[in-house]
């Protein structure tokens, strides 16, 4: 098995104990379970987000609203905030709140006492416009990833997995904001062929105006392919190296069969794993890409909401994307069990 | 020379050939000199700096001119200058977030695989939901909560990467504590720590350091983006990620006040990847023997 080396890889969930006699079908077990954990995992995750966004040194209030807000200013943010309850009652009230879609009101709106400052209004086009985002990355970044990994994996040592490798080696391994830099200053410095900011007017749809796409997609198609190609090329060259491809090549099997019904299927399974990982790399980095090219999503909203210290807008944004990423990870782990016969039976090494 | 200490005779300390394992091919040789260099580089650089770092000498946003081989940022600041003075500060925090991560991940692995009890569920359970989150969500989450200082960045960047390095320690110490001359240990009467210390700790460097040029390069990552976005060191500092954010008007004017630090740090990365990477192919032959 291809066991990769990174300090992010999702829990290998496939650690299926064999079902006690009487007991649910193992695969409906598995689902029960691996849901079950990441719903705990969440609500852990709601914690943490909670605790970060309030131990902030010094009165909240004050914080956020600067240090020359009027007393007036501060006292109805408190009584927004619910400062004076207990914190344990507080993020009762925010998950019990949160859990029905809301997310309160942005305390900096609230401060300014600016209409309209509810989060849950304000959160829908930014995710919106961060789905369009990572949803057209994704389109490509999925078959990118496994014919460009598979193509290196079969040349394993050949030119072309040197062609593949070697940039993937270079650009896998770069910030975002270094490779964002440098495409904004060959596509719109250099050739004038796009532009260097993601311009939206409020309200609009990126669809409208797919230009301001272009940029953003290939900054993350970059660094996320890259990086994923160099571990599906270690789990196609692996799973060429087993008996079982050797033993269909004896059997004079077709090369070209070998490597589609026996390769191919087999380096499938750590792929979706490599995949997962990506997309979740995805939620990651579309907060630095969105900032890089000013694009109205969700990271931008979350950089944004760091920066004026909107604790209650931090939490909303934090809790939104934290949620994306655990759902990443048990869908993933749901369909490597559906994929791999062994892991069903419950009888996994 | 390498006599095994009396006190452990069991434990064989076998020395790892570190950069001879480093330099058996060409990626790791031309990641080992970049390394070198971009390093020397930026510990010698605030000597070599030829004008201020942090204030004006010349028009904002201009091109290179005689004795301004970068030009000037978009205040007027020298760009080599500025360049030279920010490897340090770069070089410095990634180092000890490395350093804090390692300690701590160790430390939690080692207590966790030997303890075998509810220490290690609630442990590893603690660093299942550290890895549940998205690596710079994190670090925003406890910028907002402390502020960008460094000691800040240095210790949420820590926090990212300790939970990878306690799996790995913990997996690798489960499997050591079982072997006989541990067990010997224990008969012995070793208390706790020295066991851990002595007897496994030598035996689980290996994949304990397997990893460590991708952490490095990670936390470099983690804080340049960090600095990027606005959030961490403040102006005037001098640091590679701010400076590409800060001149991003002038990219035009300009494009060497944000490619010069962009390269540089691109340079530093790709450096400590090609050299973990060539350790990590030739441990992958020698393990293969």
């Amino acid at each position: 098995m291809a066991v990769v080396p990174d300090a992010f890889a999702p829990d290998s969930a496939v650690a299926l104990s064999a079902p006690p006699p009487g007991a649910r079908h193992p695969v409906v077990a598995f689902i029960l379970r691996r849901t079950g954990a990441g719903l705990a995992t969440l609500l852990a995750v709601s914690v943490l987000i909670f605790l970060a966004t309030n131990v902030l040194p010094g009165n909240v209030a004050v914080v956020v609203l600067g240090r020359n807000a009027s007393p007036a200013n501060v006292q109805r943010l408190e009584r927004e905030l619910q400062i004076n309850h207990s914190v344990p009652a507080r993020y009762l009230r925010w998950l019990g709140n949160a859990v029905q879609g809301d997310f309160g009101r942005s305390a900096v709106a609230e401060a300014e006492n600016r209409p309209n400052s509810s989060i849950s209004s304000s959160l829908g086009a930014p995710l919106r416009n961060s789905f369009w985002l990572a949803g057209f990355t994704t389109l490509l970044l999925i078959p990118l990833t496994l014919i460009l990994g598979a193509l290196a994996g079969i040349f394993a040592g050949r030119w072309l997995d040197h062609l593949i490798s070697l940039p993937a080696l270079v650009m896998g391994g770069l910030p975002e904001f270094v490779m964002g830099t440098l495409l904004i200053y060959i596509f719109f410095s250099k050739l004038r062929w796009l532009p260097p900011v993601a311009l939206l007017s409020p309200g609009s749809s990126p669809l409208s105006d797919p230009e301001v796409l272009v940029l953003p997609v290939l900054t993350l198609l970059a660094v996320a392919v890259a990086g994923g190609v160099r571990q599906v090329r270690v789990g196609m060259a692996d799973a060429l190296q087993q008996d079982y491809v050797q033993f269909a090549r004896l059997n004079g099997v077709a090369e070209r069969r070998v490597l589609a019904r026996y390769a191919l299927r087999n380096a499938l399974a750590p792929s979706v794993q490599i995949i997962a990982q990506n997309l979740q790399y995805l939620v990651g980095g579309i907060i630095i890409v969105e900032s890089v090219f000013a694009y109205p999503g969700i990271g931008t909203y979350l950089v944004n909401a760091v920066t004026s210290r909107d604790v209650v807008e931090v939490q909303a944004a934090a809790i939104v994307l934290a949620a994306l990423y655990i759902a990443i990870n048990v869908l993933a782990d749901l369909i490597v069990v559906f994929l791999v016969p062994r892991l069903r039976t419950g009888m996994s090494s | 020379m390498s006599a095994v200490p009396a006190g452990a005779p069991l434990s064989s300390r076998r020395r790892v050939p570190l950069l001879h394992s480093v330099t058996g091919d060409w990626g790791g040789r031309v990641g080992l000199v970049l390394l070198v260099a971009v390093v020397l580089l930026a510990i010698v650089g605030p000597w070599l700096a030829p004008h201020s770092t942090t204030s004006p000498v010349g028009i904002p946003g201009e091109g290179p001119t005689s004795g301004f081989p970068l030009g000037f940022d978009f205040l007027g600041r020298d760009v080599l200058s500025r360049l030279l003075g920010g490897g340090r500060s770069t070089l410095l925090l990634a180092g000890a977030a490395t350093a804090v991560t390692y300690l701590v991940g160790v430390t939690i692995g080692l207590v966790a695989g030997y303890s075998r009890s509810l220490a290690d569920s609630l442990l590893m359970r603690t660093v299942d939901v550290f890895l549940s989150f998205p690596a710079l969500l994190v670090m925003l989450l406890f910028v907002t909560a402390f502020g960008g200082g460094r000691g800040v960045l240095v210790a949420a960047a820590a926090l990212v990467l300790f939970p990878g390095v306690a799996r790995v320690v913990r997996t690798a110490t489960l499997e050591v504590s079982t072997k006989a001359y541990v067990e010997a240990a224990v008969a012995r009467g070793e208390g706790t720590a020295a066991i851990l210390r002595r007897e496994i700790l030598p035996n689980i460097l290996g994949p304990i350091i397997a990893d460590l040029g991708i952490r490095f390069s990670w936390s470099i990552i983690l804080i340049a983006s960090v600095n990027y976005l606005g959030l961490g060191l403040k102006p005037p500092t001098s640091d590679w990620g701010l400076m590409v954010s800060e001149n991003r008007e002038i990219i035009s004017g300009n494009p060497l006040a944000l490619l010069a630090p962009a390269a540089i740090l691109a340079l530093l990365i790709i450096a400590v990847n090609l050299t973990a990477d060539a350790y990590l192919r030739q441990r992958g032959r020698s393990g293969m023997q």
